[in-house]
């Protein structure tokens, strides 16, 4: 069998900036391994501009942010599996992969870690109306990836649901990608995302139907394809207000409505959960160094709680420290001060008025660790 | 019509991809070298990829990440093969799947 000091599943902004301090701080043997074609996760569709403070890599477009992040793990040398899918665990830290190889097959290869850290992100939430499985509706991220990353357009003349950022900057993508975003809807009272974002939407001429969500899809287009969307008003309590209804032509219908950590690979670990709403559902608690109540299991980014890619991006950082102490690469000492630095600008990633909400949530997650943070 | 998206504001332009030949349900398809089958679908307007277990239902392009399965197909004879992660090469032969894709199942 094959052994690793330590094992990473999931690409993404965590999973590469844990690999790359693991790497840093004298970790030999970093395995890396993503069921994509492509490493870096999310974030290289982000083709806008991040905001915040120039240390948290404001200004910088997601996929430059990513494609830097690749060059250094790959000058550090951090072995990466692609097409390859960490399928289970057994116990002592056993890991059942399957492993695409060069001719396009797979094939099942077992390893013993010495360390995991499980970063396996983050899947959009799905919305039930009538006609949400019909071809034509899916997620918003599931368009962006087309148009971003594999430069095809999911449709033509596109209904997005929901206006957080997700919504927005979509919409506005898709627009860029030269489609037409017929409208948005959103639930709530109000916009959901930044203002910043809504202007640009707003000043292409696209209406924005707050208290709305959608009724009905029809799909009577080429083979069963989405061909119309009805939208309702609805009331203070959801309920749709009967004679609203608007019909709009459309293919394609995006869901924007949040998303929930991937979490199944966790599960299969005694690794205690936490139920979190804002943090989009059942997350394992862990402590400062990103460890799990399974000894030598970190976790980092969105499998720990929805939030973004800089967070995810810090959160890697610190277990890839975390393991590098763990695997006796670096003093308790220096972990511990690499560790300080990197806190307090996940600190400064959580505040203001989008960050609290997150801040309070990790906050309780960390709670529940056993005999840490009170 | 899902156009490709070759000039763009920020990504720039795709000059002459490399460009392939895949067969989907019997029929030629071009494909650039490498991108997800899926992707090679959706140009040529292809949306559906899919017909569900019980219900026959059509499915097509959902999360794009390799997560819900809806886009699963039969390619080069093995089913469930997830498109959307699954990289286009020259002469691969791919298929609509009704179900599990396996000989017992219903059409």
């Amino acid at each position: 069998m094959l052994n690793k000091q330590l094992l990473i599943v999931g690409a993404g902004p965590a999973g590469l900036a844990a690999a790359i301090e693991a790497k840093k701080n004298g970790v030999k043997d970093v395995l890396l391994v993503d069921l994509n074609m492509k490493a870096g996760g999310q974030l290289m569709k982000q083709i806008h501009k991040f905001f915040g403070s120039k240390e948290h890599r404001a200004g910088v477009r997601g996929i430059d942010t990513g494609a830097a992040m690749l060059k250094e793990a790959e000058e550090l040398g951090v072995e990466v599996w692609l097409k390859s899918t960490c399928v289970g665990f057994f116990d002592d830290k056993v890991a059942c992969i399957e492993k695409g190889m060069e001719d396009g097959s797979k094939k099942i290869i077992y390893l013993k870690a010495e360390t995991i850290i499980i970063a396996t992100g983050g899947q959009e939430n799905v919305v039930r109306f009538k006609g949400w499985t019909t071809p034509g509706v899916m997620g918003a991220g599931a368009a962006q990836t087309m148009i971003n990353v594999n430069k095809v357009q999911p449709g033509q003349n596109i209904v997005m649901l929901g206006t957080g950022n997700v919504g927005l900057i979509v919409s506005y993508q898709l627009m860029q990608a030269g489609c037409n975003v017929v409208c948005l809807v959103e639930a709530a009272p109000g916009i959901g995302g930044y203002g910043v974002h809504a202007s640009k939407i707003s000043r292409a001429g696209v209406p924005i139907y707050t208290k709305h969500t959608i009724k009905e899809v029809k799909g009577n287009g080429p083979n069963g394809r989405v061909s119309e969307v009805t939208i309702v008003e609805i009331d203070p309590k959801f309920n749709p207000i009967e004679g609203t209804e608007k019909t709009f032509a459309a293919d394609t219908v995006t869901l924007a409505a949040g998303l929930k950590p991937v979490s199944e690979l966790v599960k299969l670990q005694d690794i205690e959960l936490v139920f979190n709403g804002p943090f989009g559902g059942w997350v394992p608690t862990h402590n400062e160094k990103m460890e799990t109540t399974c000894p030598g299991i970190y976790v980092a980014g969105d499998t720990t709680g929805v939030e973004e890619a800089n967070t995810a991006l810090e959160e890697g950082k610190v277990a890839g420290v975390s393991a590098a102490e763990a695997l006796g690469a670096i003093s308790a000492a220096e972990a511990d001060k690499q560790r300080a630095e990197i806190w307090a600008r996940l600190d400064g990633l959580r505040m203001g008025p989008f960050g609290e909400k997150r801040a309070i949530a990790k906050k309780e997650v960390m709670a529940k660790f056993p005999g840490v943070r009170a | 019509m899902c156009m490709r998206v070759t000039d763009h504001v920020i990504l720039g332009q795709d000059l002459n991809p490399k460009m392939i030949e895949i067969t989907v349900d019997g029929q030629k398809v071009p494909a650039k070298e490498g991108e997800p089958i899926l992707a090679a679908l959706l140009a040529q307007d292809i949306m559906v990829n899919r017909y569900t277990v019980k219900r026959n239902e059509p499915r097509g392009l959902f999360c794009g990440i390799g997560q819900c399965t809806d886009c699963a197909m039969i390619v080069n004879g093995k089913a469930n093969v997830r498109t959307c992660i699954t990289p286009a090469v020259e002469g691969m032969i791919v298929e609509t799947q009704y179900g599990y894709g396996g000989a017992n199942d219903v059409k």
